[in-house]
């Protein structure tokens, strides 16, 4: 089958109906729990920075921010996990499992193919290119996004948790203990903290808006291959 | 100069030798030690010596000094004249000129490696430290030469320890603090503008009657009090738990003493003791009387936006900006060019399908 014509290149023939079963079932839950876990953190992220308008009554009668705040953790906890057990798949599961965790750099087909996808988004190449897993151009953004991204809002976010938690916990041990020091003081890891979380909210849209325009224009199904894990190339 | 012990300090001072043993017992107990600590307790306030400390005045305000003297558990009085031996103090001595000068040299020299060396203010470096002169020399110069001799340095205040309003952003003297210029000695950083007078004579006492320097944080703050944030031990942290906020100075929520995060409380960002040792003898302290605390004991807080942003600013885009500002710019522009390159992505598909359409037709 020509579809194995590169690991990380474009797929060169490919007869209408082709589908190739590509996101494990591991694959598919971690990218819905992670997309939920980031929905629920950014919201809650900026309404911790920019709180609600304040509550009437006594403060023992409430507990908004409190709750908020508890949100926000658990979100984090479950996000953290979830790219845990995510890096463990990458190391057993098949090969588009690994595909989140590396850049291809030394690759010229994939650069060409990077700047390919380039151009194509530019309406400069009329006909897209079709790939099995990630596209170079979608596969730059995820590794940047959710992989430097997703750790260093583990690493930023567990140092301000651990900051509350206070020293001796495990969160201040192994983070704030030196994250805060690195950047002289908590304010600007808060600050730091907020730019990338902008940054993956920046990757949602686009990510969200690819995936469908790709399923509609590169004639491949995107939208249903990360809920059935099949994807099917329609011509 | 002869060297006083603490003994010879306390008999001088009225103590009968009978009270001096019960200090002593009662002070082996307090630290739960075993009752033969006791004796050995008392033999080495018999005979050690005073540790000397010389205090120098760099680029600062004095606030520092103001605060100090201002300490009630133990008042500065006792600090002064019975518990440590302040031999040079510009500020709070009585001799001037040649004679004070002449005093650095000679504890230097005593008590080589023997005293110990509190700063205030920093060094500026530019023009050659020409910005802040001491005894008709740059400061630099008799810090470093001073240090030299030193056991272990204090850095009082957020001058000392940071670089405080003279380094803030764009820094014209290049004021410098004393742990980037100074690299050999143990440094003990005690920030705030000023610290809390209790906090500095706490620091300065157990130096001098432990011997040692105490417990420090990875940046060189007493752990016993920078340990937490001013947030963590807040009496209005119900208030935050609860949403409950000032939203302006004037509002009802002001008055009742909520949270004051939405103005820019740096609370939650501060390590320092003030929501539990307090100030003026424990009487209050800025957030108690209305006002956010301002973050003065942490580093750079002159240029982390203003004291009234939660969210710090961030020059570079801007005077009034800061991430959620610029994030929520980005998403914006991010989502309006989604909208945009879908428009065209679906005029160029229609496009491209009438020519297939016309070219099938052929």
């Amino acid at each position: 089958m020509s579809l194995k014509s590169h690991e990380d290149g474009p797929i060169d023939e490919v007869a209408a109906g082709t589908t190739v079963y590509v996101y494990e079932a591991p694959v598919r839950l971690w990218h819905w729990v992670n997309a939920l876990s980031i929905v629920v953190l950014a919201i809650t992220g900026y309404l911790i920075a920019s709180p609600l308008p304040t509550v009437p009554g006594e403060a023992n009668d409430h507990f908004l921010m409190g709750y908020i705040r508890f949100a926000h953790f658990a979100a984090a906890y479950i996000f953290a996990i979830g790219f845990l057990v995510r890096i463990y798949w990458a190391v057993v599961g098949n090969h588009h499992a690994r595909q989140l965790f590396y850049l291809p750099v030394t690759d010229k087909v994939w650069w060409e193919g990077l700047f390919r996808e380039i151009r194509w988004y530019m309406f400069i190449e009329k006909t897209p290119h079709k790939y099995i897993g990630h596209n170079p151009l979608g596969h730059f953004f995820m590794f940047f996004a959710i992989t430097v991204g997703g750790i260093f809002m583990l690493v930023t976010g567990f140092a301000l948790y651990g900051e509350g938690a206070q020293a001796g916990t495990w969160s201040h041990t192994l983070f704030s203990s030196w994250v805060i020091p690195l950047y002289g003081q908590s304010q600007d890891v808060h600050t730091w903290h907020h730019m990338v979380a902008w940054g993956i909210v920046v990757f949602m849209i686009l990510h969200v808006y690819t995936a469908i325009r790709e399923d509609i224009m590169s004639r491949q199904t995107m939208v249903s291959a990360i809920i059935s894990g099949h994807r099917t190339f329609r011509e | 100069m002869s060297t006083e012990t603490f003994y010879e300090v306390m008999r001088r001072q009225g103590i009968s030798r009978r009270s001096f043993l019960k200090f002593c017992s009662l002070t082996a107990a307090s630290l739960g030690l075993a009752p033969t600590m006791a004796p050995r307790i008392a033999e080495a306030m018999e005979n050690k010596p005073r540790t000397p400390v010389i205090w120098l005045h760099g680029l600062e305000c004095t606030c520092c000094s103001e605060s100090f003297i201002r300490s009630a558990h133990p008042l500065a009085k006792d600090v002064v004249l019975s518990m440590l031996s302040l031999d040079y103090d510009d500020t709070l001595m009585a001799a001037a000129g040649h004679q004070a000068e002449a005093i650095i040299d000679q504890i230097r020299k005593k008590y080589k490696g023997n005293f110990i060396l509190a700063v205030e203010g920093n060094p500026p470096l530019n023009e050659d430290g020409m910005f802040c002169i001491h005894g008709g020399r740059p400061f630099i110069e008799v810090l470093k030469e001073t240090a030299a001799d030193a056991k272990a340095i204090i850095s009082w205040g957020s001058c000392a320890s940071w670089g405080c309003v003279q380094a803030a952003k764009p820094n014209p003297t290049r004021a410098t603090p004393v742990h980037k210029v100074i690299f050999d000695k143990p440094i003990i950083k005690v920030p705030g503008c000023p610290p809390i007078a209790e906090v500095m004579t706490a620091v300065i006492t157990y130096m001098l009657t432990f011997d040692r320097i105490p417990e420090l944080d990875r940046q060189g703050r007493p752990k016993m009090f920078y340990g937490q944030r001013i947030h963590d031990k807040c009496y209005r942290r119900p208030h935050f738990d609860a949403g409950q906020f000032v939203e302006n100075w004037d509002d009802e929520a002001a008055r009742k003493g909520y949270c004051l995060y939405k103005m820019g409380c740096k609370g939650p960002t501060t390590y320092n003791a003030c929501s539990t040792v307090r100030w003026n003898g424990g009487v209050s302290f800025p957030i108690q009387s209305g006002h956010g605390c301002i973050g003065c004991s942490e580093d750079g807080f002159w240029d982390k936006g203003g004291f009234y942003d939660r969210v710090t600013d961030i020059k570079q885009f801007g005077v009034e900006s800061n991430a959620d500002k610029i994030g929520a710019t980005v998403a914006g522009v991010a989502g309006a060019a989604v909208a945009a390159h879908a428009a065209v992505s679906a005029l160029s598909k229609a496009r491209s399908g009438e020519s297939d359409q016309s070219k099938g037709g052929k």
